[in-house]
């Protein structure tokens, strides 16, 4: 077992070899020729204007926040999903009770207008 | 561990990175066809015979091109987030099988990098991997599209994820496994879509704002935010996000095939293993062919309607697939 996540960790140095070459080859065979105008911040050709860094109202916070209780509680569901054939009944009324929970939970979200844009 | 085992492994990653490349390169030049066939233009045809050799011009002019780094950005991100971008498009493979064993030379060979235990939930973790690189970029870059560009990846993220994780749920629980050779081999004679139809549809759906593809590519919608989180990278940089793109779609269908509609097998039929990656190929073509055609035919989304859909649709729609699902397969047992 151990040794198939070998395989995915040699994969991923191998497929590291990908990006690395990508970045690094330009750098000996790309021109570089800046100057103050070209590496200006893109702006529609218009002269930047302040920064972009910063503080910025993101509309989808409570929906950030949501969607980490709700993605925890469905890994929650991977095991019992794997192991659905083996488990007795009263397992198997467990997880179905636990999915109406869950539903419930968005039906609450929905009605206190939490997935509606602030 | 052995040498050659070593050695067997070694190639086959390097056949899979080798596909990956081609892959990424004729899917562009594939689009690029399509979409103007579907527009009644030509598309590009003068690089080689019917533009065959487009992908590789478009390779060497972008390497040739000059990188810009803006001053004003973070460097160290700004160069990390394109790797952090490509890099899970390629690892997602690590797992997805595309053959059963064939013997060459009186060595058995199995046609699939690695068979974890855990398969379905390394892909799902994998997958998200991505959504850093780009909200990221979005960030380094010190631009005002790019941010908007990176908030609006990851406010697609917390909306689409749900639903995807519980549309993984049917075909393990009908597989009982997570293992994707074992949830391969038990469609055997019934392809997961049948039994799953809702959770395929839920899944393609997911899959779609996954890679950012219209109508869901708010991330780099053209026509608002430029080119949105890679307004300011040029030449291999912006290839790599080019790439990530593109061999995401292509695993994505490698999935949907996989989980749904049978993977590296035909139903009933049972073709020489040496088949069997012509058949995953051929399943992986159609779905690629279907994101763009809904390019070429669907509008994009504004993305409060893409959270709108993702909250309201698709995850009570998701839950109540797995629910479904449960209580069906209790009766039937």
């Amino acid at each position: 077992m151990l040794t198939n996540w070998l395989y995915v960790g040699l994969f991923i140095i191998v497929a590291l070899v990908l990006p690395a070459v990508t970045i690094i080859v330009p750098r000996f065979i790309a021109p570089k020729k800046p100057n103050r105008i070209k590496v200006d911040v893109y702006e529609c050709g218009i002269e930047t204007v302040g920064e972009a860094w910063v503080q910025f109202k993101v509309q989808y916070y409570i929906f950030a926040l949501v969607f980490l209780v709700f993605d925890i509680e469905t890994v929650f569901l991977y095991p019992w999903a794997v192991a659905f054939d083996k488990l007795p009944l009263f397992a198997v009324m467990e997880g179905v009770l636990f999915i109406a929970l869950l539903l419930a939970g968005l039906v609450y979200l929905w009605r206190k207008g939490v997935l509606e844009w602030a | 561990m052995d040498t050659a085992l070593l050695i067997e492994w070694l190639i086959k990653s390097v056949i899979l990175l080798f596909f990956g490349l081609t892959g990424f390169a004729y899917l562009t030049l594939l689009e690029r066809r399509a979409l103007a066939r579907i527009q009644v233009r030509i598309g590009p045809n003068r690089a080689g015979p019917w533009g065959l050799l487009q992908p590789l011009a478009d390779g060497i002019k972008l390497i040739f091109k000059e990188e810009l780094i803006p001053p004003l950005a973070d460097k160290p991100l700004f160069i990390l987030s394109p790797i952090l971008t490509v890099l899970p498009a390629l690892i997602i493979w690590a797992v997805i099988p595309w053959g059963r064993q064939i013997v060459i030379a009186g060595r058995e060979i199995n046609l699939y990098l690695t068979d974890i235990n855990v398969g379905v939930l390394y892909l799902t973790a994998v997958a998200s991997i991505a959504v850093y690189g780009i909200t990221l970029a979005g960030w380094s870059s010190n631009n005002k599209y790019a941010l908007l560009g990176g908030l609006r990846s990851s406010a697609q993220m917390v909306s689409y994820e749900l639903a995807l994780g519980l549309a993984f749920l049917g075909p393990i629980m009908l597989a009982g496994s997570m293992s994707l050779v074992d949830i391969v081999e038990a469609q055997k004679n019934l392809w997961f879509v049948v039994p799953q139809f809702l959770g395929f549809i839920i899944f393609l759906l997911a899959g779609l704002a996954e890679v950012n593809r219209a109508p869901f590519d708010m991330p780099e919608a053209e026509q608002e935010l430029t080119a949105g989180y890679h307004t300011e990278y040029s030449g291999m940089k912006f290839a790599l996000f080019f790439m990530a793109e593109y061999i995401k779609m292509i695993a994505i269908s490698a999935i949907a095939a996989t989980l749904f509609l049978g993977g590296y097998r035909l139903p009933f039929i049972d073709l020489p293993p040496i088949l069997d990656p012509v058949v995953l190929f051929i399943k992986i073509f159609v779905l690629v062919f279907g994101m763009i055609w809904v390019r070429a035919t669907l509008p994009r989304l504004r993305y409060d309607r893409l959270m709108a859909l993702g909250w309201k649709v698709l995850l009570p729609l998701a839950l109540v697939n797995v629910f479904i699902t449960a209580v069906i397969m209790v009766f039937t047992g």
